[in-house]
């Protein structure tokens, strides 16, 4: 696990922006301690600290003094909405991009979109 | 309990043998093949896990040596102890009382049963954990009755494992401790190492040419490069520091441009170059749009290109 390019404490900060988009976190649950982040990813705890304190930054986490870590309420509708937003941009923009290089017609991805059946190829519009 | 120790080398030599009577006070010289280390300068934080990184006689052990007091600088100087408190660990037995190496052998006593060992380091330690160590000893199933003589090289280091995790000095030093133990073995020390650690927070160097398998656990890092202090700082900086550059070799040679390139592969029109120096966002966006596919350097990779001595500037 955490085995990407990008540095640890942001593929942690990820997983859990990933678990709490997913539900499988929810608002008001509490997150693994830095403790147990570390000896089950065999990590240091202070990686996981850095993780934490991004996404306290960012309003995900909140800290209960002498407890540990919780999900922000409206932490899941905020992450969401950025997510939606940035759908766009980093999903379809580069499929879209793809599908140019491989001449597939917008036409195709709207019948693919809509789950209509492939049009009968014709005569390359232009 | 006693705060985590820090320690300092400041511009710190080391040459073996007796001191040539020479005018000039340039003892220590880099050519000289007993040179250790040369003007050494780093800082070890307190609380911090520590890992100091360096080939086959780079200095890694000469350096740790120096801070448990068991050997003097030629030149310079070394401290060690609490932060704003440190001092000359040379025959001071205040700060060395704090400071625990752990060496690859395990450091056991010799002609005597394993439980004399611990009972030495049990009276030495004002901290020792009797109960951790009687659970470690199990974990590792070492036999307290046996002479080391009598251990295999892997269980006299799970020992030594030991001595250092039971002992929570302020300043605990483990010295390619974990080079004999089995995968098991090593992947249970460094799991209790990190439980530990985060129970009772210390100050933890982990010296090792074996870079993948240990580096997570790292927060900074000293490369030491044929006994000098090639890198220190946040283990995340060296993570971030190389990058790979991949892509058509006229694409990714304009990408390259001025910085200075750590290894290079070619495989038909596709050029791999690992460069130094980290990209920003602007230079990686312009690398991707040129065509270049930008990549990381684990920690590994990274001290290999640096220790191997074949950088070249672009």
């Amino acid at each position: 696990m955490f085995d990407g390019p990008e540095p640890i404490y942001v593929q942690i900060a990820q997983m859990i922006r990933a678990q709490v988009l997913s539900g499988e976190l929810g608002e008001e649950e509490q997150v693994m301690s830095t403790t147990q982040f570390a000896t089950t990813f065999r990590i240091n705890p202070a990686t996981a600290q850095k993780a934490f304190g991004q996404l306290v930054d960012e309003g995900v986490l909140y800290k209960r003094r002498g407890l540990g870590m919780f999900v922000a309420v409206g932490a899941r509708e905020r992450l969401l909405e950025e997510h939606r937003t940035r759908y766009f941009d980093e999903v379809l923009r580069p499929a879209l991009l793809q599908a140019d290089l491989l001449s597939i017609p917008r036409g195709a991805i709207v019948d693919f979109v809509w789950g209509r059946p492939p049009a009968a190829p014709d005569k390359e519009d232009s | 309990m006693t705060p985590p120790f820090a320690a300092r080398l400041d511009g710190v030599g080391v040459r073996f043998g007796r001191p040539k009577a020479r005018a000039d006070q340039s003892l220590v010289d880099a050519r000289d093949p007993a040179t250790a280390l040369v003007d050494a300068t780093c800082t070890l934080r307190p609380g911090v896990i520590t890992g100091v990184l360096g080939r086959n006689g780079a200095g890694k052990t000469t350096m740790l040596s120096l801070l448990a007091a068991f050997r003097r600088p030629t030149s310079g100087s070394v401290l060690v102890g609490p932060e704003g408190a440190m001092e000359d660990p040379w025959e001071n037995t205040w700060i060395t009382s704090g400071v625990q190496l752990v060496r690859e052998s395990g450091d056991l006593f010799g002609d005597e049963a394993v439980k004399e060992t611990l009972k030495y380091y049990a009276d030495m330690r004002p901290e020792w954990d009797a109960d951790l160590a009687a659970r470690l000893l199990d974990l590792f199933e070492v036999d307290l009755r046996k002479k080391p003589a009598a251990l295999s090289r892997g269980k006299r280091s799970a020992v030594g494992a030991v001595v250092g995790l039971a002992g929570r000095a302020p300043l605990t030093i483990f010295d390619e401790v974990y080079l004999g133990m089995d995968a098991p073995t090593r992947y249970a020390f460094y799991d209790e190492l990190l439980a530990d650690y985060a129970e009772h927070p210390r100050t933890v160097l982990i010296s090792s040419h074996l870079v993948d398998e240990v580096d997570r656990l790292f927060e900074d890092v000293v490369v030491i490069d044929r006994g000098r202090v090639l890198v220190t700082g946040p283990a995340d900086d060296l993570r971030a520091r190389g990058a790979t550059l991949t892509g058509p070799a006229a694409d990714v040679e304009r990408a390259s441009a001025g910085r200075t390139v750590l290894h290079e592969r070619r495989l038909g029109p596709t050029t791999e170059l690992t460069v130094d120096g980290p990209l920003n966002d602007e230079e990686r966006a312009a690398a991707t749009d040129a065509g270049v596919t930008v990549g990381a350097v684990a920690i590994q990779d990274m001290f290999v290109h640096l220790t191997s001595g074949k950088g070249q500037d672009r």
